[in-house]
């Protein structure tokens, strides 16, 4: 990497009390080999114009105040190096709130809906603790080893304000709570886990809304890889007994299905199967459509007939999947 | 090109079933290439990422299972859909890094008289295109240049991230600035449309439990794509192109646009620029019309 690079920043500004619209100032510096974004974020402060508005504290990756989005890339500003952004999108960079849509103040954005979510899990350890207690409780390396990734959440946001589901739907908790919801799911000095499950696999709310982008475990800075811990909640709540038979288990669970029976994954049975026969009536139009440009098969439409394709040594996987699954809807 | 390549062919279900064009024009690029294909007609479903959501012990051993027979072959195993490719990888990372895991995972397929041994490759066949045939390569064979095509790449999430699992095996696209599909597009001579939602999610997989999302997601990608000025999407796994092929009138009704976009698979790209017959490429499979795009 070369010693110092021109960049322009082309900066989004704000002012919710004074400002109808954005706007976006662009700031010409030359930038080090070793400054942080969050460097870049003083300089526009203290160099060009120090109405220019950011959070930050700790400078230390460990407080979360300084997230922002550098061209669209979730960046905590105190622990990227500018330069590797520059050569990753060019020698201008589009600095920019975590929401332009919460906007408070340039990089200053309105929280609360992740404050919200996170106070929804129940974000803590819910048990009876004796008013003096004569030993401590103790865990053990496996049971720390368990939830050691998930207790690094920072709080920043990142992946919150990365996530597509959440902007879709904004009901839906979101891949920071999620993960808090796991970490203290699965510590077992807590005893609110089977409650935390029920909260957490609540259609239009919870874990069954992750559209499976990977998005959060790009955006985290502490390299917790929310969406792993959302595929551990999806587990738990077979594992547990928590998941209620509804479209979003009947789907997950219903891809073994057609397994069984060729090796494949039916499609037009695990439409059927996750709906219900009631719930099909909103494929119908869908259904026809692919049925006229050939992409259902008649053969699959019609019941009874058996004319899927099946793979060959079908009975491999009959016989895995009876000697391997072990969980149940 | 000294030596032919070889790969095994993992199909996933989709194109053995919705997609049958996915599976003809991936077959025609190979011929008219030169690469050689076996595919792997043991392999069964990889799981979708949902399977792994209801057993993900299960899932390993079914996605360990499809690379044994690749391995049992000597080839790189390759997929065509960017979520076999995905859960097929984290397997692999997952088996080929915990020892445990991986013994336990050949305990069970000890019983159908196989075992994982790790020696296999698991790679998308865009990226062994690119990587291990070459762009200039294929420049070369090109008959019919796409000149006339604004096309959107879509790359669709499971090729790019999570990057960790992808960056040594899979491409090592950066999942901010992938290149590999826009690269593609120059190299059959289209003109690669750049849009802000080239690289976002499409809302596959939650079009059963969270319907609104899924068309809200597809639909942002699909206006983007068409104020670009588009001509056509094209985009390397068939679950994104079966959600934005299949479902553009009620995402039109959602986003309240009216949506005409023909949504390609990427092998029917290369086949159009190679001068593969209109059968091989099979447009005419596609909900959204686009037969006129075999000029």
């Amino acid at each position: 990497m070369s010693q110092s690079k021109k960049v322009t920043l082309k900066t989004f500004r704000f002012n919710a009390e004074t400002d109808y619209l954005p706007y976006y100032k662009h700031y010409e510096m030359e930038v080090g080999k070793d400054e942080l974004v969050l460097d870049l974020l003083n300089r526009i402060k203290w160099e060009h114009d120090g109405s220019f508005s950011y959070r930050r504290s700790c400078r230390h990756g460990i407080c979360g105040a300084c997230a922002i989005k550098v061209n669209g890339k979730a960046t905590l500003a105190c622990k990227q190096n500018a330069l590797e952004l520059v050569e990753l999108f060019g020698n201008e960079l589009l600095i920019e709130p975590q929401s332009t849509k919460r906007a408070v103040k340039d990089m200053i954005i309105d929280k609360k809906d992740f404050w919200e979510k996170h106070a929804a899990v129940k974000p803590y350890v819910v048990a009876d603790v004796e008013p003096h207690p004569e030993h401590e409780t103790k865990q053990s390396i496996d049971e720390f080893n368990n939830f050691l990734d998930s207790d690094l959440c920072i709080q920043c946001g990142a992946c919150h304000y990365s996530c597509p589901a959440l902007e879709a739907n904004s009901d839906y908790l979101g891949p920071a709570a999620l993960n808090a919801a796991y970490r203290f799911t699965v510590d077992t000095r807590d005893e609110a886990g089977k409650e935390r499950l029920e909260i957490t696999s609540e259609l239009g709310v919870g874990i069954w809304d992750c559209v499976k982008c990977y998005e959060c475990a790009e955006a985290c800075p502490k390299d917790i890889n929310p969406i792993e811990k959302i595929t551990k909640l999806h587990n738990l709540q077979f594992s547990e007994g928590v998941a209620k038979s509804n479209v979003a288990t009947r789907h997950a669970e219903g891809f073994l299905r057609g397994m069984k029976k060729t090796g494949y994954l039916d499609e037009a049975d695990i439409v059927t199967y996750s709906e219900g026969y009631l719930g099909m009536y909103k494929h119908i139009g869908t259904a026809i459509k692919m049925m006229k440009s050939g992409k259902i098969h008649w053969h699959s439409g019609i019941p009874f007939i058996d004319s899927m394709p099946k793979i060959k040594n079908l009975d491999e996987v009959q016989k895995l999947i009876e000697i391997s699954q072990t969980n149940k809807l | 090109m000294s030596k032919q390549l070889h790969y095994a062919l993992f199909t996933g279900c989709t194109a053995k079933q919705s997609t049958p064009e996915l599976l003809s024009s991936t077959l025609a690029v190979a011929d008219k290439l030169g690469i050689k294909i076996t595919i792997l007609e043991e392999a069964s479903c990889c799981g979708a990422s949902h399977l792994q959501d209801f057993d993900e012990f299960l899932s390993h051993v079914l996605n360990a299972r499809n690379i044994c027979y690749a391995e049992k072959l000597g080839l790189t195993m390759i997929t065509i859909c960017n979520t076999c490719q995905l859960n097929s990888a984290m397997t692999k990372h997952a088996l080929d890094n915990d020892p445990k895991l991986k013994a336990r995972v050949n305990e069970k397929l000890a019983e159908v008289g196989l075992e994982y041994k790790g020696t296999s490759e698991v790679k998308h066949f865009l990226y062994t295109l690119i990587d291990e045939y070459g762009l200039d390569n294929i420049k070369d064979k090109v008959t019919t240049p796409l000149s006339h095509l604004n096309i959107a790449p879509f790359y669709g999430c499971h090729n790019i991230r999570p990057s960790e699992l992808h960056k040594d095996a899979n491409g090592g696209e950066n999942p901010y600035v992938p290149t590999s599909l826009d690269n593609l597009i120059d190299a059959l001579e289209g003109n690669p449309v750049d849009y802000a939602s080239k690289n976002k999610c499409c809302g596959f997989h939650v079009e059963l439990q969270a319907n609104h999302t899924s068309e809200v997601l597809a639909g942002n990608a699909l206006v983007d794509a068409i104020d670009n000025n588009a001509d056509m999407m094209v985009t390397p796994c068939p679950l994104c192109h079966l959600k934005m092929d299949t479902y553009q009138d009620s995402i039109g009704e959602v986003t309240g646009r009216d949506i005409e976009l023909p949504v390609l698979h990427m092998p029917q790209m290369v086949a159009l620029a190679l001068g593969c017959s209109e059968k091989e490429i099979g447009l005419n499979f596609h909900v959204q019309k686009a037969t006129h795009l075999h000029a």
